[in-house]
């Protein structure tokens, strides 16, 4: 275990490093110069040559890489073009909100998909089976914009149940509870499109586990059918449950994007949208920077969790 | 759950079962046996009799029905089904079925270009990785992960800031961005099969790791490679109308789905339903349809290498790297 860690740990690090590169790469990507994409084309010369020099973007490309990583392990993620702050402070404001949003909207997705998967495997072969799995398919498969934009001509626009979307000026993570009432929607948005994953998951492993000899034994010595559920079948069900919950992070940031973006929600997602329409490249690369990180620790803890949880894992290097 | 490789191998065993003596199998080949299963699966080919319906609606429908795609006619703008348009118009009086129909053909085109460059590349990068072993395959797992750790959609929507965006242009980014996904599962696929008698005995006979990569390597992580190309089919369709959504996918008079579903919705709210549930729907079944196909056929292969799963979450468009560690990979 101590020698898988060690291992696992590494590779953590290797990636870290691999998606430093790749916001690196994404970053000269840019056709023309940084320079003339920020400044536009009627900048002078004197003020692109100012530009490059402010930014280092006159050095050689394995310098400005030597800078970039320099700034980067020192916490140092560059300023923003367009807000002229430290990226570093734009999304330490942001990151909070999102772990609520993500946070809640996991949470719902979670309590309402793996009672349902694990009532879909008890019922395996059944119509209600196949009728959830088709919902919850069909919800999944419309595009989220889509389910968003319903939900807004229905619920606000139609009945005027819930505000369409966030008031501006929500600074603190206090301030997005003070006004809960919009932020029923990005959340049941966003779980909408975890419901499936998870519950699909849940079902395939009940399956699994109800053809397990332990099942059998609790039944056959008689154990109330609620009990076989709740103490062996749940239990044993929800460990793929937690391995995807880390796993599941990069799709969660990404429909956060779209969902931040038609809410209005003040969180990473909808400032990475306006920089990326604004060619702000150091806050989307921050931003990029961050959900890399922020995934590879997810799938880290997942593995781990997981190997924790669960005795009778043998890892293949112990 | 355990590592695969220790017990791949026996279960196909099991699978195929033991010969008792004097008896005479005539065995059929895994491909035969895929496509027998597949052509048995109702899901399956309801997924299949779906896609070419939708084939055959966006390419060969504009030749039957004909309709003005080109020029505004405001006279007849946002009118309702009826009067010689069965879906109604848009904004610019265009007919909506012939929209449909020509939105459908970009969509299609670039889902099956996505679905067959990512799964080429993917496989042929997994295989190699999974065959040279060692730090070289650390290495370009490490890249695959990488690649995964970003979502793909924000790498994505960083490209599509930089470049202005044609069909051509957002095939390449799509394919360069959900090859990982593919190579990851083959390169499991690769690595539980390297142990397979028939490799062993391959390599015993004095084949080139080139020969064993291609006569038997590939071959047999074929079933794997539909499987995901069918999803990234999908995925891929749904990402083309996610970027239309947010306004930086190619501009007009390029159209596809995802377009005409957000100048549908700017009218939604004037009560224009008919521009924005057609597309909707189209948009669905073709995914659902395309999801049916990839799923009938993961269990179809799945059972084949022995009732494992391979747990691929059904993803929307390739940015959860739910590659199921445990199921995929030979080792942790």
């Amino acid at each position: 275990m101590t020698w898988y860690l060690v291992r696992r740990v590494g590779q953590a690090i290797a990636v870290v490093f691999g998606v430093m590169i790749l916001t690196f790469i994404l970053l000269h990507m840019e056709p023309g110069s940084v320079a003339r994409a920020v400044l536009g084309l009627k900048a002078t010369p004197e003020r692109v040559a100012l530009f490059d020099d402010t930014y280092g973007l006159n050095k050689p490309v394995y310098q400005q890489f030597l800078i970039y990583m320099d700034r980067l392990l020192h916490g140092n993620l560059g300023v923003s073009y367009q807000y002229l702050q430290p990226v570093s402070t734009l999304i330490a404001e942001r990151l909070p909100r999102d772990a609520v949003l993500l946070g809640l909207s996991t949470l719902l997705a979670v309590i309402i998909g793996v009672p349902m998967g694990i009532y879909q495997a008890v019922r395996h072969n059944f119509l209600v089976d196949d009728v959830i799995a088709g919902t919850w398919f069909t919800l999944y498969a419309a595009p989220d914009f889509m389910e968003a934009l319903l939900l807004i001509a229905l619920v606000c626009v139609q009945f005027h149940i819930l505000p369409p979307a966030f008031p501006g000026g929500v600074t603190s993570v206090g301030g997005l509870f003070s006004d809960w009432r919009a932020l029923v929607l990005p959340v049941v948005v966003l779980s909408i499109n975890s419901v499936a994953g998870f519950s699909q998951y849940a079902r395939s492993s009940a399956i699994m586990t109800l053809a397990e000899d332990y099942i059998r034994v609790a039944r056959a010595k008689g154990l109330p059918e609620r009990l076989v559920l709740t103490r062996h079948l749940l239990r044993n069900s929800l460990l793929p449950v937690i391995t995807i919950l880390g796993l599941s992070l990069p799709g969660i940031v990404a429909g956060a994007v779209i969902a931040e973006e038609i809410f209005n929600f003040p969180g990473m997602g909808l400032l990475f949208w306006q920089s990326a329409l604004s060619h702000d490249f150091p806050v989307m690369l921050g931003a990029t920077l961050i959900i890399g990180v922020a995934t590879v620790l997810g799938n880290l803890a997942a593995d781990i969790a997981y190997g924790v949880l669960d005795p009778r894992i043998r890892l293949a290097s112990s | 759950m355990p590592a695969p490789d220790s017990w791949t191998a026996t279960a196909a065993e099991s699978v195929a079962g033991p010969l008792e003596a004097g008896e005479l199998v005539l065995r059929r080949s895994d491909t035969q046996l895929t496509l027998s299963a597949f052509l048995h699966n109702k899901r399956a080919m309801t997924g299949v009799g779906v896609v070419v319906f939708m084939l055959l609606f966006c390419f060969v429908g504009p030749l039957i029905y004909h309709t003005n795609q080109t020029t505004v006619n405001l006279a007849i703008e946002n009118s309702p089904p009826g009067n010689g348009h069965p879906l109604g118009t848009d904004e610019y009086g265009i007919d909506i079925l012939g929209r449909l129909m020509a939105g459908g053909q970009s969509s299609l085109e670039l889902g099956f270009a996505v679905g067959i460059a990512s799964t080429l590349l993917g496989v042929l990068y997994g295989a190699i990785s999974g065959t040279i072993g060692g730090i070289g395959d650390g290495l370009m797992m490490r890249i695959v992960d990488t690649l995964l750790a970003v979502p793909t959609f924000i790498l994505l929507i960083i490209v599509a800031s930089m470049y202005t965006l044609s069909l051509t242009v957002i095939i390449l980014i799509l394919t360069a961005l959900s090859w990982p996904d593919v190579s990851r599962l083959v390169r499991g696929q690769v690595l539980a099969l390297r142990e397979r008698e028939f490799v062993q005995a391959a390599r015993s006979m004095g084949s080139t790791q080139r020969r064993i990569l291609v006569r038997h390597m590939v071959p047999n992580t074929l079933g794997i490679s539909i499987v995901t190309a069918t999803f990234g089919v999908a995925d891929s369709i749904y990402a083309l109308s996610a970027l239309s959504f947010l306004g930086i996918g190619p501009p007009p008079p390029f159209t596809d789905w995802g377009t005409m579903l957000t100048n549908g919705v700017d009218n939604l709210f004037n009560g224009y339903w008919w521009q924005v549930y057609p597309p909707l729907i189209v948009l669905v079944i073709v995914v659902v349809a395309f999801r049916q196909i990839g799923d009938s056929l993961n269990d179809i292969v799945s059972g084949q290498l022995g009732g494992r799963m391979l747990r691929r979450r059904r993803r929307r468009f390739g940015w959860v790297p739910l590659s199921a560690r445990y199921e995929q990979d030979g080792q942790l």
